[in-house]
């Protein structure tokens, strides 16, 4: 029997970096927030500390802080026409579960999307024509320009206390920065953090080629910060173990490090964890949503907690499951390319290659998740895309992230992989190699899309989100570019061993770990039948459901996606405190 | 029968993983052969703990072949895994070389291992190179991960390739030891517990 709970101001689905900032933004209005975590507690001093979080085995290895695929987890078919099979480990991408979400688990990477992000399809038009954009590549403008989402970069960087240089401050470039960001009104919060080895080997090339090189807008800190929230942030301690732990230093921005600890205090937010909602509950009629259906994975017990406001700030696949299973919108069909719960899912296009320098200690293990040096030269429309056959580009960066033993132990080609030889060529080049890396945009395309598997079921019982994904002729060709960029580069450092340059090539594998940018699925527009949500992140049908984050982008850009989901964020706060309380019904 | 020194290993399995793993990281002035750094024990660990029991792995029906880029889609856990791998790479090599893998000499076993990991060897019934790799993963985390979990002796594995493991505190050290060799002796959890 369900249990119904006594009804408050807004309930909020999944408490990550979107669920903190508006659970946060919403109590300072006074509302009566309810958070609901399908994941466990989770809070520094418990979960991160020394020294058990120096575990690369437990949680780089076995996945400790990623979701549990035996709870939950996705098929994967390259096209319509074939059968889906489960991912029963994750390998590609890590989504992930517990109190902070992947918010916890990443690396820190903190940018701000583009002017040309923000305006990708209208601007490509613009200086190609129409008809250069292949009918497949189903690519739309955002909803919001980047100077209307300016500010609420901004802000996100000061709740991370950022640590970067700035390249074009409010108009005027700034060498050391990346002069091909868009127009900033302040400097970042903290200056950019001490550069690798590798990542200075990388830039001096760089530059030597005449590029553009700049230091990671990091959220691993440069020293120690207050964030407007009153928590305070410690400087890194270039520890190697950003991405997939939990930060034992408080040197990392996270929603458990910079908001969770006060929003924990305020009488206005209830946290419930362990809590996995099953059902967003919708009046059809009233084109209004009602609240949530949502199980206590601890005693089994259901609930109903309603809600005036319901705010849907989940991983994109579980952003996009939720309102394909409470029959929110209509499902995306490539077919006729009718619906759109579930259009334009992306992924990150990347290529690499490795170096290796018998001549310098690289320290790999003296890093951390977001201090690479960085070229935008070939990103966006940095450069002339005719005659190049695609559009859109890759961030080229270079640094170690970690030198973890167990995952991160680089050897030149053609070393065999075990016996004597791998031994001596492993003792040898572990301290002399990293890789240098191209990380593409992933442009929509008709055929790649999320639905609901008809075979597969998650432990509540419920359809797996089906991913049908490949990557196609825009990025297989957007990668060996860019990753031949790559190549000169590596070039120009003068190497000892040049790596195999790895292009995206062949079909998408779930297997090799590429990124945990997932994109799309609820993507926002101007249009409720090609978009899932409006400019305020506000469902087309039902005017009190707002859905958050990286499910929203039209696209994937080729920088990280972080710092947009928490602009985007501070956006949809803005919308409903400003605008929707005032004035109860659809923005736009 | 005698007692098994093991968690949930066989000795004969145990056997075969100590000729496996030390064909895999032989003795040499870098380092003591995997099995004399403990690297059998923490396989039989895992193995009879909750990752060999399949914990983390998606193991709903139906079960069918995918692509190589589905990934694992096999219905086993990590222990039947190996107890069957393990089953059928003593098969082939009985049926190859006349013995048990543990009696093959240096020379056979590395002939074996190139044969299984290029593909040439097909074991009945059972993938040999999804064998291998499998096989390859779990030597290559008993050699490295934190000795906390019984393996890499001594931190041998670390100390072959010069990782300081903890605490990782390099704040002062990104300057101090920017382009140079950082001299510290690596330390463990269990140097901090």
């Amino acid at each position: 029997m369900t249990q119904r709970l006594k009804s408050v101001d807004a309930v909020i689905i999944g408490v990550g970096w979107s669920g903190s900032i508006l659970a946060r933004e919403l109590t300072k209005a006074g509302m009566k927030v309810v958070g609901l975590e399908r994941g466990k507690m989770r809070t520094p001093e418990n979960d991160f500390a020394l020294p058990f979080i120096r575990d690369e085995l437990k949680y780089a290895v076995r996945q400790e802080l990623i979701l549990d695929p035996s709870l939950e987890t996705l098929t994967l078919r390259h096209a319509p026409d074939e059968a889906a099979l489960p991912l029963r480990r994750f390998g590609a991408f890590m989504p992930g579960m517990g109190l902070g979400g992947a918010g916890t688990i990443w690396n820190g990477m903190t940018w701000r999307f583009t002017p040309f992000d923000h305006q990708l399809r209208s601007r490509i038009a613009t200086r190609y024509g129409h008809e250069a954009i292949a009918e497949e590549l189903t690519i739309a403008d955002w909803a919001m320009s980047y100077d209307e989402l300016e500010p609420y970069y901004e802000r996100f960087e000061q709740l991370c206390g950022t640590s970067g240089k700035a390249g074009n401050l409010q108009g005027r470039l700034i060498e050391g920065g990346n002069i091909f960001e868009g127009a900033r009104q302040a400097e970042y919060p903290n200056p950019p953090l001490t550069p690798s080895h590798g990542g200075e080997l990388f830039a001096a090339a760089a530059k030597r080629l005449g590029y553009h090189p700049y230091p990671t807008p990091s959220a691993n800190l440069s020293q120690e910060y207050r964030n407007p929230e009153g928590a305070v942030l410690n400087p890194t301690i270039f520890c190697g173990h950003c991405d997939r732990f939990g930060c034992a230093t408080n040197s990392k921005a996270s929603p458990n490090s910079t908001i969770l600890p006060v929003l924990l205090g305020d009488p206005l937010f209830e946290l419930r964890t362990d809590s996995w909602v099953t059902e967003i509950l919708h009046d059809k009629t009233a084109r209004k949503v009602t609240g949530v259906r949502y199980i206590d994975t601890v005693s089994g017990a259901e609930y109903e907690q309603p809600a005036d406001i319901v705010l849907l700030c989940a991983y994109p696949f579980s952003n996009t499951k939720l309102l394909l299973l409470s029959r929110i919108g209509e499902g995306y069909d490539p077919a006729t390319g009718r619906g759109a719960v579930g259009k334009n899912y992306c992924y990150q296009v990347t290529g690499n290659l490795q170096v290796f320098f018998a001549d310098e200690e690289i320290n790999p293990f003296m890093a951390t998740g977001a201090n690479a040096m960085n070229i935008d030269d070939f990103n966006g429309d940095n450069f002339d895309h005719t005659g190049l056959g695609f559009f859109g580009g890759a961030l080229i960066f270079a640094s170690p992230v970690h030198g973890r033993p167990i995952m991160g132990r680089l050897t030149p080609p053609g070393t065999p992989r075990w016996g004597r030889a791998w031994k001596e060529a492993t003792a040898k080049w572990y301290n002399h190699a990293f890789t240098i890396h191209a990380s593409g945009a992933n442009f929509a395309q008709r055929h790649n899309y999320l639905d609901l598997d008809p075979t597969y079921r998650d432990k509540l019982g419920r359809p797996l989100i089906r991913m049908t994904y490949n990557f196609h002729d825009n990025d297989r060709k957007l990668s060996a570019f860019t990753t031949a960029k790559a190549v000169e580069i590596a070039q120009a450092m003068n190497p000892t061993i040049l790596g195999t340059p790895m292009p995206r090539r062949g079909n998408f594998n779930v297997v090799p770990y590429q990124s945990t940018h997932n994109t799309g699925g609820t993507i926002m527009g101007a249009d409720p039948k090609t978009s899932v949500v409006n400019r305020y992140l506000q469902s087309w049908h039902a005017d009190n459901l707002f859905v958050i984050g990286a499910s929203t982008f039209p696209q994937n850009p080729a920088h990280p996606p972080t710092g947009a989901v928490g602009a985007l964020s501070y956006w949809a706060a803005d919308a409903i405190i400003n605008r929707y309380l005032k004035s109860p019904g659809p923005l736009a | 029968m005698a007692a098994s020194d093991y968690l949930t290993l066989t000795e004969s399995e145990a056997a075969f993983l100590k000729a496996a793993a030390d064909t895999v990281i032989p003795a040499d002035a870098l380092s003591p052969a995997a099995s004399d750094c403990g690297v059998i024990d923490f396989i039989d660990c895992e193995l009879a703990g909750s990752y060999g029991e399949g914990a983390r792995l998606y193991r709903d029906g139906p079960i069918a072949k995918g692509k190589p880029e589905h990934g694992y889609q096999l219905g086993l856990t990590p222990r039947e895994f190996f107890r069957r791998g393990i089953a059928a790479a003593e098969i082939w090599t009985q049926a190859r070389f006349g013995m048990d893998f543990s009696a093959l000499s240096d020379a056979q076993r590395q002939t074996a291992f190139t044969d299984i990991e290029s593909g040439k060897a097909v074991f009945d019934n059972f993938d040999a190179r999804e064998f291998f790799e499998a096989l390859l993963a779990i030597v290559m985390e008993g050699f490295f991960a934190d000795p906390y979990y019984g393996g890499n002796r001594d931190m041998a594995g670390w100390k072959m390739i010069g990782y300081p493991g903890l605490p990782a505190d390099y704040q002062a050290a990104m300057e101090k030891f920017r382009g140079k060799r950082y001299p510290h002796k690596p330390r463990s959890i269990g140097d901090y517990t």
